[in-house]
């Protein structure tokens, strides 16, 4: 049994990407970052309706990066995935849904006065 | 005890092992320490949120200024306040985050291959620990100084904790990023110290990695703080 509980473990603590892919990451990081504060001083697409979901999308990708390739996420046991991922869905559910309870659709629906 | 191929760990017949870096296996085979860090990094996570949701839920509640985005004039004294948020300085300090992570994967990488021959000088500067780490560190400290700017000319410019609910909550959010940051630097510091008494070896891959971890936790933290908080008005 300890022979297969340490060849699992290896399998998963070895493998990391080299240094290239964390080379590329963070030029693709400081892009990401660089378009973000554009957009913010472009006055066509900071008033546009579009600004707010491409921010989010724009810093969703990057966390999304760096957990994967800085963290190693992408390539770790299914038990730190769900240890990180669970927390992250939970954490994100309270969030938008106290943002709900707080805005001003939640008054119009009399939840809030 | 259990005979064990397994270089790193001696197990015993309970079914987890001790790892060479110090580590334990669990019978799923994963070092204790990483299962600790993924749990606390999870926790960390709904700290944040409520953190966030927070600011985001206060920040256009304040019946006073000054307001991040706009400016603000006292109808009471005439005073004008300007926008509060400074965007150059805070994507400065981004960049700054950002490439200090860059720096600490580089030097977990230069632990995990220590014992790799280096042919070039390339090939020493990827594989020197301690460049790594001490680049890391000084790029937190670079975020730490900016943030200390900034909350500096906040206060100069009239936003304390407790002039409105954006000030409460905003010093209180960004406050705790930087003292995780800080955390994150005397952490980074205790690694120096093991790597100049000692050398950090393969073996002690794991106890960086979980330094790691952390580190780019408090950088993905930063980025939602970023976009959630300064570039979307």
């Amino acid at each position: 049994m300890a022979e297969n509980v340490q060849a699992s473990g290896q399998a998963h603590d070895d493998y990391h990407p080299g240094w290239p892919t964390y080379w590329k990451v963070a030029l693709f990081l400081t892009v990401v970052t660089a378009i973000e504060v554009s957009a913010y001083y472009i006055p066509a697409w900071e008033t546009s309706w579009i600004y707010v979901p491409s921010m989010l999308i724009m810093s969703g990708i990057k966390f999304v990066v760096v957990v994967a390739f800085y963290m190693h996420l992408k390539y770790e046991h299914k038990l730190f995935r769900a240890l990180f991922t669970g927390p992250l869905i939970i954490a994100s559910v309270t969030l938008i849904g106290l943002l709900f309870l707080f805005s001003k659709l939640a008054i119009k629906l009399g939840l809030l006065s | 005890m259990t005979a064990t191929t397994n270089p790193q760990a001696a197990a015993h017949g309970d079914g987890h092992a001790h790892g060479g870096g110090g580590g334990h296996y669990t019978t799923l085979g994963l070092d204790n320490r990483k299962v600790a860090i993924w749990t606390f990094i999870g926790s960390e996570c709904m700290l944040f949120a409520s953190l966030i949701s927070t600011y985001l839920i206060y920040k256009g509640k304040s019946p006073e200024g000054p307001y991040p985005a706009e400016a603000w004039t006292n109808p009471a004294t005439g005073e004008t306040f300007p926008a509060i948020l400074n965007i150059p300085v805070t994507s400065a300090s981004t960049f700054v985050l950002l490439m200090s992570s860059l720096a600490m994967v580089l030097a977990l990488s230069a632990v995990q291959n220590r014992n790799l021959p280096k042919h070039t000088t390339w090939d020493r500067i990827l594989g020197s620990s301690k460049l790594w780490l001490w680049t890391t560190c000084l790029l937190g400290i670079g975020f730490l100084g900016f943030q200390a700017y900034e909350f500096t000319s906040f206060i100069h410019e009239g936003l304390t904790m407790r002039t409105n609910l954006f000030g409460s909550s905003f010093f209180t959010l960004t406050g705790f990023h930087g003292a995780h940051v800080t955390a994150g630097v005397i952490w980074l510091f205790t690694l120096l110290a093991i790597d100049y008494k000692r050398g950090l070896r393969p073996e002690d891959a794991t106890t960086v990695d979980i330094c790691a971890l952390y580190w780019h936790f408090v950088d993905v933290v930063w980025i939602a703080i970023f976009t959630l908080v300064y570039l979307i008005k």
